[in-house]
């Protein structure tokens, strides 16, 4: 995180995919031990990668990213729990302090992508197509939609906000 | 959409490095107590005598405790603008409450018995209630602005913070007009003019600092 901050989005993509593999299984026995299947677990894991991602000023780079990690998807967990009916206190201090951890399980698609994608205004939606199902880069983007590439970062950032807020607005 | 795609998207937006929350929110502040300066010039102004109050320890003490509130105020509301938010952020405030017992304390053996009531009521109670709460706003509009980019464990309790900071703020211009330096004073009615900004803190803090 700290390099990320530097500028290295090589190092961010890879914090990223780590701490999303450790979300899985962070989030898959917290759902287990609510008595919910795995099948909602790659919803949440999003969701707090997003949060992780739009919230970031709320982590102090003088103290550990760990446990500020783990409050984030204790949130998100409780939070998408309390919105299926679901209110028991959740804890997954126990098992979620290491974040190497080595077990291998496939991502799954997560939500019905189109209908998350619909939420967002045309121009979003495709700014967020282009780069994150087309691995192009925003510099790319901005020269085939004729928009300045301050113009495609803003963009792309109000979308990330917007499938935040959806996530928050979802409802079973 | 899958993870990977996310990951690519959020890669994309990575910021540049922002400023850090602790030192936006003391912006904030100071931009919302500008305009609560403003308010306080042109409805309050400082008290007359303000020379010869400084001389006087009650006076003193009551700035001191003022600004002491603010302090570990802010230090309070940056705690509950996190996620992993420590197990009791209030306990920063102990030293406060524990100044304020004392300058209670010897308000109440300095003074005779049959003048506490009249430190207790004081002249100004009916302006106190009213001014702090509206020397409080602008402030705290300005930090729920900011710790809109946090992520609060508990957005009412963030609130909550948010409201008693900018309680301290207001607080802590009003303290310059009013004439009644007692703690008795102080402790009753500062902390009864708090209560409301405490109160809208937490409402707004539930709606707006969700996330």
């Amino acid at each position: 995180m700290r390099s990320a901050r530097q500028g290295d989005d090589e190092a961010y993509r890879r914090l990223l995919g780590k701490v999303a593999v450790w979300l899985r299984m962070v989030v898959r026995r917290g759902l287990v031990s609510a008595g919910r299947g795995p099948a909602e677990s790659e919803d949440i894991v999003q969701e707090t990668l997003l949060a992780m991602h739009l919230k970031q000023d709320s982590w102090n780079e003088q103290q550990p990213i760990v446990p500020w990690l783990r409050a984030i998807a204790r949130h998100k967990l409780a939070d998408h729990l309390r919105r299926r009916g679901f209110h028991d206190h959740v804890d997954i201090d126990d098992w979620s302090n290491a974040l190497e951890v080595s077990v291998e399980v496939e991502a799954p698609a997560a939500i019905d992508s189109r209908r998350l994608l619909e939420s967002l205004p045309e121009r979003q939606r495709v700014i967020v197509q282009r780069i994150s199902h087309e691995g192009r880069s925003a510099a790319d983007v901005c020269s085939e939609l004729g928009m300045s590439e301050g113009a495609v970062r803003v963009a792309l950032h109000r979308a990330l906000k917007a499938l935040a807020a959806f996530y928050r607005r979802e409802r079973p | 959409m899958k993870t990977e795609q996310l990951v690519e998207a959020l890669v994309a937006d990575r910021p540049a490095a922002r400023r850090p929350l602790a030192r936006s929110l003391g912006w904030a502040l100071a931009a919302g107590g500008v305009v609560s300066l403003a308010v306080f010039f042109l409805e309050l102004g400082i008290r007359p005598d303000i020379g010869p109050a400084l001389a006087t320890w009650r006076f003193d003490l009551k700035v001191a405790m003022v600004l002491l509130g603010l302090v570990l105020a802010f230090g309070v509301c940056l705690d509950c603008s996190r996620p992993d938010m420590p197990r009791h952020p209030l306990r920063r405030l102990l030293p406060l409450l524990a100044v304020l017992a004392a300058a209670v304390a010897i308000e109440l053996v300095s003074v005779p018995r049959s003048a506490w009531q009249g430190r207790l009521v004081g002249t100004n109670a009916m302006i106190c209630l009213p001014m702090v709460p509206i020397l409080s706003l602008a402030p705290l509009a300005a930090a729920l602005l900011i710790l809109r980019r946090g992520a609060p464990a508990s957005p009412a309790l963030a609130g909550a913070a948010a409201g008693l900071l900018a309680a301290l703020c207001g607080a802590s211009l009003y303290a310059f007009h009013c004439f009644d330096d007692s703690p008795l004073f102080v402790a009753t009615w500062y902390t009864l003019a708090a209560a409301p900004m405490v109160a809208i803190g937490t409402l707004a803090g539930r709606r707006l600092l969700r996330w």
